[in-house]
Parts: structure tokens; sequence; C-alpha cells
């Protein structure tokens, strides 16, 4: 351990300063001379034939540069990109589209025309003279009456809207379904609706591009999570080579998945800076973000579940149905299929799991990754499912979960479904959650607040998601990481990493690494991300995954660069390199303390090639590529505690504890800081937020007015806590915890309104109308019996 | 969620307000806090061609004790309204309501007269106003007049004010001993407007009996709306949990109900009742001091 010992230690963000005090840049902070503006002229409509389109009007408008449909468009500019295809479900070209709708609009919001001025004002008032003669067209919204045969078509020529279907065979499920009830057990059957949301980053989307005709060089400012993957994209989209094209993610105000995503402005804002040959600049406002950036979720899940009278889960059969949207964007196809099937086990050995899936498209917005990209769905069902048993068993949620868990010498376990979790101790999560709120008084409490007729719930949510994407087969690209690593001739040290943190806090996170392992203060590090044209190639930061692979990326290349530093030292000490150490910034000789060099010295010296020991190049420089060889597997157990007004349907959150196991901590504030928004937005499924389409396919929550985020002034203060069991998966033990507290928030809380209310599932969100309805029906006088 | 171009006109003076106002007609708006009309305007519901900034004018943010009256200036912001400790004092119904408004940041450039101006039928001091029984003081070309709080509003974003014509001050008379207030809402999880709110005010008599009664119903219909019936069963009668929910139960009758992803009208009639009865149950409990 040198000096520092930063790992493990509860240091500020160091990007902090910098966002609180107004001085960090972010895209819309881009001013370039001669900049134009852009505005997106989008469909009305949820589905509707373009007929024809007059931009003669907004062309002669004061201050329009250009206008474009995407006849301009065409031969020019590539679809927009989708990252994972799944051949040979996804029929070639259904689902894909141009950065212009072409011939029809399929949903709410879907561009039509841009229009390019000297003023963003100039801009949008232009928009109004563009004459677009639509024919509407019947709009399905719901994805079961979608993949019905009469349905309306999205992509007529396909004679369906079901993209995909995955039907395994049922035989063994069927059998050990029919086994359990032949031997006394239940099987359980519920409907749940995992609801469409909007991610809603502080920040909204934007682009800035500059062309530089004279090299055919193209600048792109992007608020996103993946610089290199935006570059290459849009490269191939423009017909570009790679190295003509520069991606720079300023600061980013939030993306949750959303800007993981390759969407038309980008190749718009490109094509517009190429045409015009002057800058152009687009920003997303928040009703366009609430539109047509990616929603999240949108899942119906069939549940059956079966298990013995005592508790124990024999089988668990899950059909999804997904809801695409009308386009394929960058992980719209695999969301159900790789993420939600693969974990629909959740903690559990269930001796045998069956998960088929139907993926529709209608005529909503895309759906894609949105913080936790599948993993809560997948953890929301079968936390449900277990609540089910217990509710159907008269027994605890807990104890149905205790019996059911993987033990923690059964790791690395191979579920039903085929995935391998590394490590896991979910009994002791879930046990030091149940003391931290007191479990069994909490009971006895609900159980006395019921006599008085109040109503009060307990939710448990003990979860595990995938993280540190990925290992090679997972994804069509593999998901490696990488970093540049350079000691510079005072010491000092920079790391560019290929990762795009934006908010989750690298900055620190990646120098504790440096820090501590060449043994000096963190100020002398320095953590360089988002320039495609000074960090190596990366894969950016989405799933959990920058630390435990970008992390150990850096961790890699810091391990070579001190074997050199060792190297040079021994040369420097006339010492055998095996003798030399490293520790609190100094190298020195095994048995002779006062025989050293301080990293400085090495670092000078490996810059003077007169000092260098012969064979050794000079400088200090490494770039470093980390692909995991297999995934890893967080979890934990969180219980919450709701209290109904039985008048207004109102359901308060009154307490929240939250057991997280995201492996070794690097820097415990930041887990926090992650799992406390990670709380906040799961609740705001729960309780909140849910994007509202009607009939036609007109979007109802297109303003923060309808649209209800979660806000402070409803939540409890969280009560944290945590295991730590490292994963065997990469040298710093690191599991990821981006994600954790959404997956795990929403379960619990659904949890808890089930068990206030005394019923087995009520779907979300649960807005108050929704809750005072049931009660409302729940005090009617019963029926008599038939 | 960009406006459409406008004119802006910074008033120094009510006079001048009202010369604009006139010259301009209905292509002129008023803008106070702005926090209702800019999102409207941005949105591109509302495209007023000249906006005439009121905000500037001296001498209109005020909260004056006078004889029987509390008079509170047109741009008095809900965050003046609601730490004031007069008003606190003789109508709590009103700082109270101020405080449920939107968020800090709302409350902060939110005033008074252009809540009420506005009329919006789901926000919650036009029903404070009502309830108290407030007198609106309104200046135009004609003048000044006074109109009754409760021949002010008209319906959803229409109310009593003539062309030319804008609030310059709300004059609350002081109650009577013995009198409470209070104001409840159910505010919907997105907007913090109210789904259903109530604003109630009740008198009690040495013999602890209702001796009057002002309740009215706001968020759940087209226009703040008087619970006559309500008010009629609270007279005469002790202010006891079973009274209060019986007379509450009438909270719905004579409104015109809305409806919208956030409540439905048979919500929206229940959530009346519901928000009714605490708020007279708080009121009668003020008014027992």
């Amino acid at each position: 351990m040198g000096i520092a010992a930063l790992v493990g230690t509860p240091i500020k963000r160091r990007e902090d300063p910098r966002l609180i005090t107004g001085q960090a840049t972010y895209v819309d902070d881009i001013k370039l001379p001669g900049m134009l503006y852009m505005a997106v002229l989008r469909s009305p409509y949820g589905h509707a034939r373009i007929r024809s389109i007059n931009t003669e009007a907004a062309k002669q408008a004061p201050g329009v540069v250009a206008v474009y449909t995407a006849q301009d468009l065409k031969g020019v500019v590539g679809n927009i990109p989708v990252a994972a295809p799944l051949p040979p479900h996804i029929t070639n070209g259904m689902g894909r589209r141009g950065p212009l709708a072409e011939g029809k609009v399929r949903f709410y919001g879907d561009p039509v025309a841009v229009v390019i001025a000297e003023s963003r004002y100039g801009a949008r008032d232009a928009l109004d003279l563009i004459e677009v003669d639509y024919e509407p067209l019947p709009a399905v919204v719901d994805p079961e009456k979608a993949a019905q045969p009469d349905a309306p078509l999205l992509y007529e020529e396909f004679g369906t809207n079901v993209a995909a279907s995955v039907r395994p065979p049922t035989d063994e499920i069927d059998r050990v379904f029919a086994e359990t009830q032949a031997n006394g057990g239940i099987v359980v059957k519920q409907r749940m609706v995992n609801q469409r949301l909007a991610p809603s980053p502080m920040e909204t989307r934007g682009v800035v591009a500059e062309f530089r005709k004279a090299d055919r060089t193209l600048t792109i400012w992007s608020s996103s999570q993946i610089p290199h993957l935006l570059r290459n994209y849009l490269a191939e989209q423009l017909g570009l080579p790679q190295h003509q094209v520069r991606v720079i993610v300023p600061e980013v105000g939030g993306g949750f998945g959303c800007k993981l995503n390759i969407y038309p402005e980008e190749a718009l804002v490109a094509f517009a800076a190429m045409k015009t040959g002057r800058p152009v600049k687009w920003i997303e406002d928040r009703s366009e973000n609430l539109a047509v950036t990616i929603h999240g979720r949108d899942q119906i899940d069939y549940v059956e579940v079966a298990a013995t009278r005592e508790g124990k889960i024999t089988g668990l059969k899950v059909h999804v149905v997904s809801d695409l949207g009308a386009y394929l964007q960058f992980f719209t196809d695999v969301i159900a299929i790789a993420f939600t099937l693969p974990m629909i086990c959740g903690c559990y050995d269930i001796p045998v799991a069956y998960g088929s899936c139907d993926i529709v498209f209608t005529n909503k917005a895309p759906t894609d990754a949105y913080r936790g990209a599948g993993r809560p769905e997948a953890a929301y069902l079968v936390e449900r499912a277990v609540d089910l048993v217990a509710h159907a068993l008269g027994k605890d949620p807990a104890e149905v979960r205790m019996i059911n868990f993987v033990k923690p010498e059964q790791f690395p376990h191979k579920m039903a479904t085929g995935t391998v979790y590394d490590s896991g101790n979910y009994q002791a999560a879930l046990e030091k959650a149940m003391q931290l709120i007191g479990y069994q008084q909490l009971r006895a409490e609900q159980a006395q607040k019921r006599a008085q007729g109040k109503l009060m719930g307990i939710g448990l949510s003990s979860y595990v998601e995938i993280c540190g994407i990925g290992p090679k087969g997972l994804t069509p690209f593999g998901l490696y990481e990488s970093a540049r690593v350079r000691v510079d001739q005072s010491g000092d040290v920079l790391i560019y990493t290929g990762a795009s943190p934006h908010g989750q806090g690298e900055e620190t996170t990646f120098a504790q690494i440096a820090a501590d392992e060449f043994g000096i203060p963190i100020e002398r590090v320095l953590v360089i991300h988002g320039d495609t044209d000074s960090t190596p190639e990366g894969r950016g930061t989405y799933g959990s995954r920058t630390t435990a692979v970008g992390g150990t990326a850096v961790y890699n290349a810091v391990q070579k660069l001190k074997e050199k530093m060792k190297q040079i030292a021994a040369h420097m000490l006339e010492a055998s390199p095996a003798d030399v150490t490293l520790e609190d910034g100094k190298f020195s000789v095994a048995g002779a303390p006062q025989k050293a060099v301080t990293f400085a010295e090495v670092a000078a010296a490996a810059n003077f090639s007169n000092t260098l020991p012969p064979g050794i190049e000079p400088g200090l420089e490494t770039t470093v590529f980390f692909e995991p060889e297999a995934c890893t597997f967080p979890f934990g157990t969180h219980i919450c505690v709701v209290e109904i007004d039985k008048d207004t349907g109102e359901v308060h959150l009154t307490r929240y504890v939250a057991v997280d196991d995201c492996g070794r901590q690097l820097n415990p504030l930041l887990v926090a800081g992650q799992i406390h928004g990670g709380i906040v937005q799961g609740v705001g499924q729960a309780l909140f937020e849910g994007v509202v389409y009607d009939e036609n396919g007109q979007l109802l929550t297109s303003t923060f007015m309808d649209y209800a985020m979660p806000l402070a002034s409803e939540l409890p203060p969280f009560e944290l806590d945590h295991t730590v069991t490292p994963t065997p998966y990469n040298p710093l033990g690191v599991k990821g915890v981006g994600e954790a507290g959404t997956i795990a928030a929403t379960p619990a809380v659904a949890g808890a309104v089930a068990d206030a209310l005394g019923l087995p599932h009520v779907d979300m969100p649960f807005t108050p109308e929704r809750i005072w309805r049931i009660i409302q029906q729940q005090q009617a006088p019963s029926q008599p019996q038939a | 969620m960009i406006p459409a171009a406008f004119e802006y006109h910074p008033a120094t003076s009510v006079d001048e307000a009202i010369a604009l106002l006139s010259q301009y007609g209905d292509d002129a708006k008023l803008l106070a806090g702005g926090h209702s009309l800019i999102p409207t305007m941005k949105l591109r519901l509302a495209q007023p061609a000249h906006l005439i900034d009121i905000g500037r004018i001296p001498g209109l943010s005020y909260i004056r004790e006078e004889p029987g009256v509390v008079a509170v200036g047109a741009l008095t912001t809900y965050a003046t309204i609601e730490r004031s400790e007069v008003l606190r004092r003789h109508f709590a119904l009103l700082p109270e309501c101020a405080s449920v408004i939107g968020d800090p940041q709302v409350r902060n450039r939110g005033t008074i007269g252009g809540s009420i101006s506005h009329a919006d039928p789901s926000a919650d001091m036009p029903g404070a106003v009502r309830a108290l029984k407030a007198e609106i003081r309104v200046r135009g070309p004609q003048g000044e007049r006074s109109i009754a709080a409760d021949d002010f509003f008209l319906g959803t974003f229409t109310t009593a004010l003539e062309p030319g014509e804008m609030v310059t001050e709300i004059r609350f008379p002081l109650p009577p001993e013995r009198t409470g207030s209070a104001y409840m809402k159910l505010a919907n999880k997105a907007s913090h407007y109210a789904v259903a709110g109530c604003a109630a005010v009740v008198t009690l008599g040495a013999d602890g009996t209702c001796t009057a009664a002002s309740v009215v119903i706001t968020g759940a219909g087209t226009l703040p709306t008087r619970a006559a019936a309500v008010e009629a069963a609270l007279l005469g009668k002790k202010l006891d949990e079973a009274t209060v929910a019986e007379a509450a139960s009438h909270a719905a009758e004579g409104l015109e109900l809305m409806e919208d992803i956030h409540g439905s009208k048979q919500y929206r009639a229940q959530m009346a009742c519901v928000m009714a009865r605490r708020a007279i149950l708080k009121a009668a409990e003020r008014a027992q001091g």
C-alpha cells in the first residue's frame, strides 16, 4: 500500500467544483463563429402517410439558410445505426430508418424535415411554414394488439408487426408444473405490466457539427455516452473515413442509457454542416426529449411460478411481450432477449426456468436501454413471483427468499437460464437489511396498524444483475475498454480512458487507482476522457461497466508502467529489478531502504535516453485494452415501508433501507451517490412515472406538467449499508453499481404496496386514483356467492 | 419550446400598462411573475404579439393592515404571502395555500394578482381568494372599480376583467372572532397543481355551532366553485367529524368536472369531498383556537 491509500476512501469527486460553480462546458455552451441552428419538424400524428411536403415558404423565411427533407438525404446519409441486429428473427430492413421519415411517419415526433437558420428562433419559426399533407392512418399503441393479425401495420411490406418471436419447447417446464401440482404444490400466474418510462436526464440531447471542407474533417460535439461508437457509426453513415471524424463529448448532464444511442439529429446536423460549410447546432428541447429520445421498459410479462407447499420454487415460466416502439435504435431489439430472459431466475436456485418472448413494433417512440436495460424487468418479475408464492402460501416473503436463494458455496453458479453468476452471498445481504430496518418489529407494527384499519405495507427486493459487460460473444462486437497511461517527465500521470464517464465520477476513481498503485498524491494524476482524437478506442459508459472494465484497463496499464519504472530504477540503483520495490512514491532496494530513488526521478530518467538501461525504450507511456472473461453480478436487498392514504389512494414511502454488494468499493461516497440516485429512479417508476399515449398514438405526457418525476420532497431519507463480495473476474474485485438502486427499488415498492393492500399484485405506477379504485373495490359490499 | 416573436414593453406605472393594454388589445398580455404565461408561450399555446411587463412597476407588492381589511398588492409573490405574519394571524388559509404552490422557484416569482387574473381552474390561489370573500381592485381606462371574488371567476381562464383592465390589489376583510380557515389539496404529482383542492373558512358561535361557512372547491371543476350545499349543511351545527363528513359529501355538487390522465371525473368529485372534509375540520380546529 502506498501513502495515499485512496482506494476504499470516501473522497469527494474531483469533477464537482467545476460542475457546481457553473464552469463546466456542455454542448449548448459551444459557440462557434458563423454557427447556424437547426430545428426539426416532427409528426403530429402517431401514424400517417406523407402525401407531400412543401418547403418553399420556409426556404424564403428571413434567416433561413436551408430546409432538408428525406429527399435531400437519399444516397448521401445512411440509416440510423443498430448495434445488435438479430438475424434471422428480424426481417431485413424492418424497423430501420433514415434520419428523416420517408413516405410515412410512424410515431408522434417522427422527424420529417429540418430547417437550418441563422438563429434558433428563426429556425423554429420557419417550421410553421412547412406544409406537410398527411393522410392519417389507424395507429396501434398496445403491443399485444399490434401482434394480432388484423392490427394496423407499421411496415406493410412485412405483413406483421412482430419483429421476432422466441418460443423454445415447453415440454420440460410443463412437466415440472404438472409434477409440482401432483405433489400438492402450487402454480401461481400473474400478468405484469412494466410501464413505459422517459429517461429524462437533466440535460437534454444536443449536437454541434463543424466541417472543414479543405481536408474534409468533421468535428462533432455531442451529449453522448459513446464517443468512439458515435464516431465509427457516423463515419459510416456519412461515407467518411473514421479518422476524418472527431467526436468530442463535453460535460454530459445525465444519460441513463438514452445517450447510448445514435439518433437522427447527429447525422442531420453533420449533413447540414457539410452542405452549408458552416457549423450547425441543435439542442433538444424538453418536449422533444420526452417525445423522441428513447423510452425505457414497456414490457408485459406473463409469469407462472410453481412451488412446493414449503415455498421451494420448482419452476418459473415467463413470456415477455416487449414493445419496441416504431423503429430500431441501438439496442432496441435485444433488451428483452439479451438482458431480461437471461436474468429471470434472479437470486434463486430455480431448477427449471423457461423464457419466451415476442418483440413487437407499435406507433410509439423507440424503446432502448434505460438505467438497468432489461434487468430491472427481470428483477421485477422474479421478485414479484417470489412474493406471489409467499402470498399464496401465507408465508413471509423473507422466508421464501431464504429458502430459494443460491447459497454462497454454490458460486460460480450456472442458473437454469444458462447464465453463470460469479460470486454472491444473498442471504447475508437480506439478513443485514432485515436487521437494519428491524423487520420483526415492523411486522408487529404492521399488524397493529391493520387492526386500526390503517394500510401499511413492507416490501422486499433481493436483486441480482449483470454488470461489467462484456465478455466475448455477449455482443456482436465485444465490449472491451482501454486506457493509455503516461507518466510525464515531471512525474505527473495522465490517464486517457476510452470510457466516457458522464456523472459517474471516474475522474476520481481512476485517479484513486493510479495514485495508490504509484504511491503518489492524487493531485498528480489527471483523467482525460471524451475526445476520440486524444483517447484510445473505447466502447463507452453504460451498463455499470466503466469501473469494472475501464478501471481494470487503467490498473493493468499502471502495472506495466510500474514494471518498466522498476527496471529503470534498478539501473539507477545498480540493483536487480527483482529486488526493487515501489512504496510511498519511492523505488528502493529490498533490504537496503536507504538506497532509493523517487518516482519523479525515475520519471525524469525515463525521458533521458542516456540514463536508461540498455534495451529499454525512452518514455513512460502504454496503452492497454481489457476485455473481461466474464460478467459480474452485483446484488443486495432493499426493504421499504409504505403507508397508503385510504381516502385519496396516495402512497407515502416512509422508510427505505438498502444493503448493496457491488464487490469492492473504490469510493464509498460515489457508491452511495449511485445508490441514492438509483433508488429515486426506481421509486419514480413505482410511484410516479409513466409515458402515456392515447389510442391514436398522441403523446399525453409531453411536458413535466404531465410526466411526473420523483421529487426529494416525496422521499424519506435512505438508510444504506453494504456487504462486500469481490468478483474474481477483475483484479480490482469491483462489480458495478450504476444501476443497482434502480433495479432494486421498483420491486421493493411494488411489494410494499401489494402487501399494504393485501393483494398478490398491483400494476404500476401506483398513482393515487389507481390505488383509490382498488380500495373502493375492496370496501364495496361483497357480491353474494353464486 | 421556443416562443413565437413578441414585442416586449416594460411598463413603469399602472397607467402606462393600461395605456399599452388599451393600445394593443387582444394582441397583448400582461406579464407579472410569468410562471403561467411563459410556459404556455414556450409551447406556442399562447402567442401574444405584445408582452407588457408589469413586474417592474413599483408599489404593487405589499401586505398592509387597514381598518377591517388586509390589502395585498397584486405583485406580491407567493413566497411573501407564505412568510407573512400578518396573513398568518388573520387567515391561516392564505399562507397555507401559497406554501403548496409549485416549488420554491415558482413561489419566488409567481404573484397573487397573476394567478387570479390567469384563472387556471387547477390553480390554488383563486380558491383561497374566493373562500376569503376578497374584494378585487382593478384599474382600467375608465378608472378604478372593485369586483367581489365571487363575481370575478367566470370560467376556465376567464375572469370579469374588461379589456384594458388589470388587477392592482386584493382586499381581504378581517374575519370575525372564532374564525378559522384552511386549504387542503391533492396535488397532481407532475405539475403539483390541484387535482382537487378545498379552501374553507368557518366561524363558530359562542356555543360552538357554525355561524358562517365559506367553502370553495378548486382543481376538480372548470373554475373555483363555491360549494353552497356544503356551507348550508354546516350552518347552525357543531362541527364534529360526522357532521363535517356529511356536509363535505356534497362538495362536488354543482361542479362542472374536469378529467385528464391525473384524475377522472369520478375521482375528482370524490377528492373534492375528501379535501373539503379535511379543510373544514382543520378550519374548525383553528376556529376553536
